[in-house]
């Protein structure tokens, strides 16, 4: 029942308990358990909402960063990312295959904000070579969902 | 001036979801739960590779039994899914839907006078196009006692010197009911003793909710006898490309082969190319699609028993068909008021055959999110009627 469950919770994390049980074809208290299982070993690290910022009135600014670093003896990249991610207006640290090590993404409420973190404080960091900032410009897809549309019915109403 | 139509296609009736279909289009505000195809869109990979052949000028007529690459993929899936073997050079021809196929498939079997075996409820077109051949067709009634499966009682209780095909409309559009191994394997020693065909319709294969599919085909004896019809509509959800297949005997397949050529000429060519992308690389997608009509089934089924309407569990295709025998209305009564009065659509059994009488056909071809809304007011009409009843 995982793998469904979880499918099942990616998309929608405030499905009703008894409606989860139903639809995997399970008992509701077999769903609770799992579902506090999954918690307790880290599976399940949260539950989010999905945001379309820029419907709101309030100003973000996203950006991607590229960061070159110097893995430090005995303990390669994780502590280095661990100075990164600390930050909390670091949303992900992600390191990568490729011409860089290290993917930051950052959100901030105006570019002057992002661009002064990534002056003052991960180009200063030690170990960071050098970064490439890029700004995001509009998010069509997130999360698996498009932001960009809703989705239509299109198809006849009565069909046999 | 003389008459300009033929009496034959006059007497046909058209089908009985036309009407009903007119009432919901002047209402803006319905929502439906009549819908006979997917919901999703077709896989973007498989549209990606309609697009691809466009861009390629692949734009020509293929071989009028389909694109050789498509009937080899077709070939290779019947054999990894449903273990029944075909040759792509004589016994595969790729049709515009399912559809045609049934309608290629009777004529080229027919001769007139003889009787074709319709089990209903069933799809609405075996009974015009058994017409149309110059077929008789026979209807045998399922009944819900037996799941709406084809039992050999029924069957034999049907044939007469006369019969020469059996449709098998496994799994069911509008009942959802499924023919198992056992069922299939007791029907076909009736097949086989009394020397009939069958056309074996099997366009719901994937949506099976109780195990894989069994074709009738697969089972000894029975390939030689069998037209096995099957497409891309619902398993891909490619309703809109307009392309099924057929496969069986080289003679009948021959001979239907030469009815396509001149009615039709050859299936969509853009349509058989993504087509092959369907059938390397659709599995997965067949999967996922299978899986979410799966909990929807489960939760239609879960909220008919909490408003107490009786349905018995459909394993196949994307359709309920509960019980209405208990508010004392005809089917059609209890959709157009339904329709009226909450503003949702279904479809009336009956427009499935006489005794879909006393059922709807609910389709779960939508979100959950839609099902909730509709199965909300499904129970308040439910209890609406049910205080009526305690009045009179």
């Amino acid at each position: 029942m995982r793998e469904e469950l979880l499918r099942v919770i990616e998309r929608n994390s405030r499905i009703d308990l008894k409606e989860l049980a139903v639809i995997l074809g399970v008992e509701e208290i077999d769903v609770v358990n799992e579902m506090a299982a999954m918690e307790a070993e880290g599976i399940i690290c949260g539950y989010h909402t999905l945001i379309d910022w820029e419907k709101t009135s309030i100003e973000k600014v996203s950006a991607l960063i590229e960061v070159r670093v110097t893995p430090q003896r005995g303990q390669g990249f994780d502590s280095i990312a661990e100075r990164i991610y600390k930050y909390p207006e670091v949303n992900a640290v992600y390191l990568i295959s490729g011409g860089f090590d290290l993917m930051v993404t950052l959100e901030g409420k105006s570019l002057k904000e992002i661009s002064s973190f990534v002056s003052d404080k991960l180009s200063t960091l030690d170990s960071v070579l050098s970064t490439a900032t890029h700004f995001i410009l509009k998010k069509y897809k997130d999360h698996g969902t498009v932001l960009a549309r809703k989705k239509e019915d299109h198809r006849e109403k009565i069909m046999p | 001036m003389r008459n300009p139509l033929s009496d034959k296609i006059v007497t046909i009736k058209p089908s009985g979801i036309r009407k009903f279909f007119d009432i919901v289009s002047e209402m803006e505000d319905a929502i439906s739960l009549g819908v006979g195809e997917p919901d999703f869109d077709t896989p973007w990979h498989i549209r990606d590779e309609g697009i691809y052949s466009l861009e390629q000028g692949r734009t020509f007529y293929t071989s009028n039994s389909g694109l050789k690459e498509l009937k080899i993929e077709i070939c290779n899936y019947l054999k990894r899914r449903f273990h029944v073997e075909y040759d792509y050079r004589n016994q595969v021809l790729v049709t515009v839907g399912g559809s045609e196929a049934i309608d290629l498939a009777i004529r080229a079997m027919i001769n007139p006078g003889e009787e074709v075996l319709i089990p209903q409820p069933s799809y609405v077109a075996y009974e015009p196009c058994a017409i149309l051949a110059d077929a008789v067709p026979v209807i045998i009634n399922l009944k819900e006692e037996n799941q709406f499966r084809l039992t050999p009682e029924e069957l034999r209780a049907s044939i007469t010197d006369k019969t020469k095909i059996l449709i098998l409309p496994y799994p069911n559009n509008p009942t959802g009911a499924i023919m198992e191994r056992k069922d299939l394997e007791a029907i076909a020693e009736v097949i086989i003793e009394k020397d009939i065909f069958v056309i074996s319709d099997e366009i719901y294969s994937e949506l099976s909710y109780k195990g894989d599919h069994v074709s009738i085909a697969e089972l000894p004896g029975m390939k030689e006898r069998t037209i096995l019809i099957n497409g891309f509509s619902k398993s891909y959800a490619m309703t809109g490309w307009r392309l099924g297949y057929a496969c069986g005997p080289v003679e009948i397949i021959e001979q239907m082969t030469k009815i396509h050529q001149f009615a039709i000429m050859c299936a969509p060519t853009t349509s058989q190319y993504a087509a092959v992308d369907a059938l390397k690389n659709g599995d997965e997608d067949v999967a996922e699609m299978r899986e979410a009509y799966n909990q929807r089934r489960r939760y239609l089924l879960y909220a008919f028993k909490e408003m107490g309407l009786p349905c018995f569990e459909p394993y196949g295709a994307f359709y309920m068909f509960p019980c209405i025998k208990e508010f004392g209305l005809t089917s059609d009564e209890f959709a157009t008021r339904f329709l009226r009065e909450e503003k949702v659509a279904v479809v009336p059994g009956t427009a499935f055959g006489e005794c879909g009488e006393g059922y709807l056909r609910i389709s779960y071809a939508y979100s959950l999110e839609n099902l909730k809304i509709a199965i909300g007011r499904l129970a308040d009409f439910v209890e609406k009627l049910r205080k009526e009843g305690d009045k009179s």
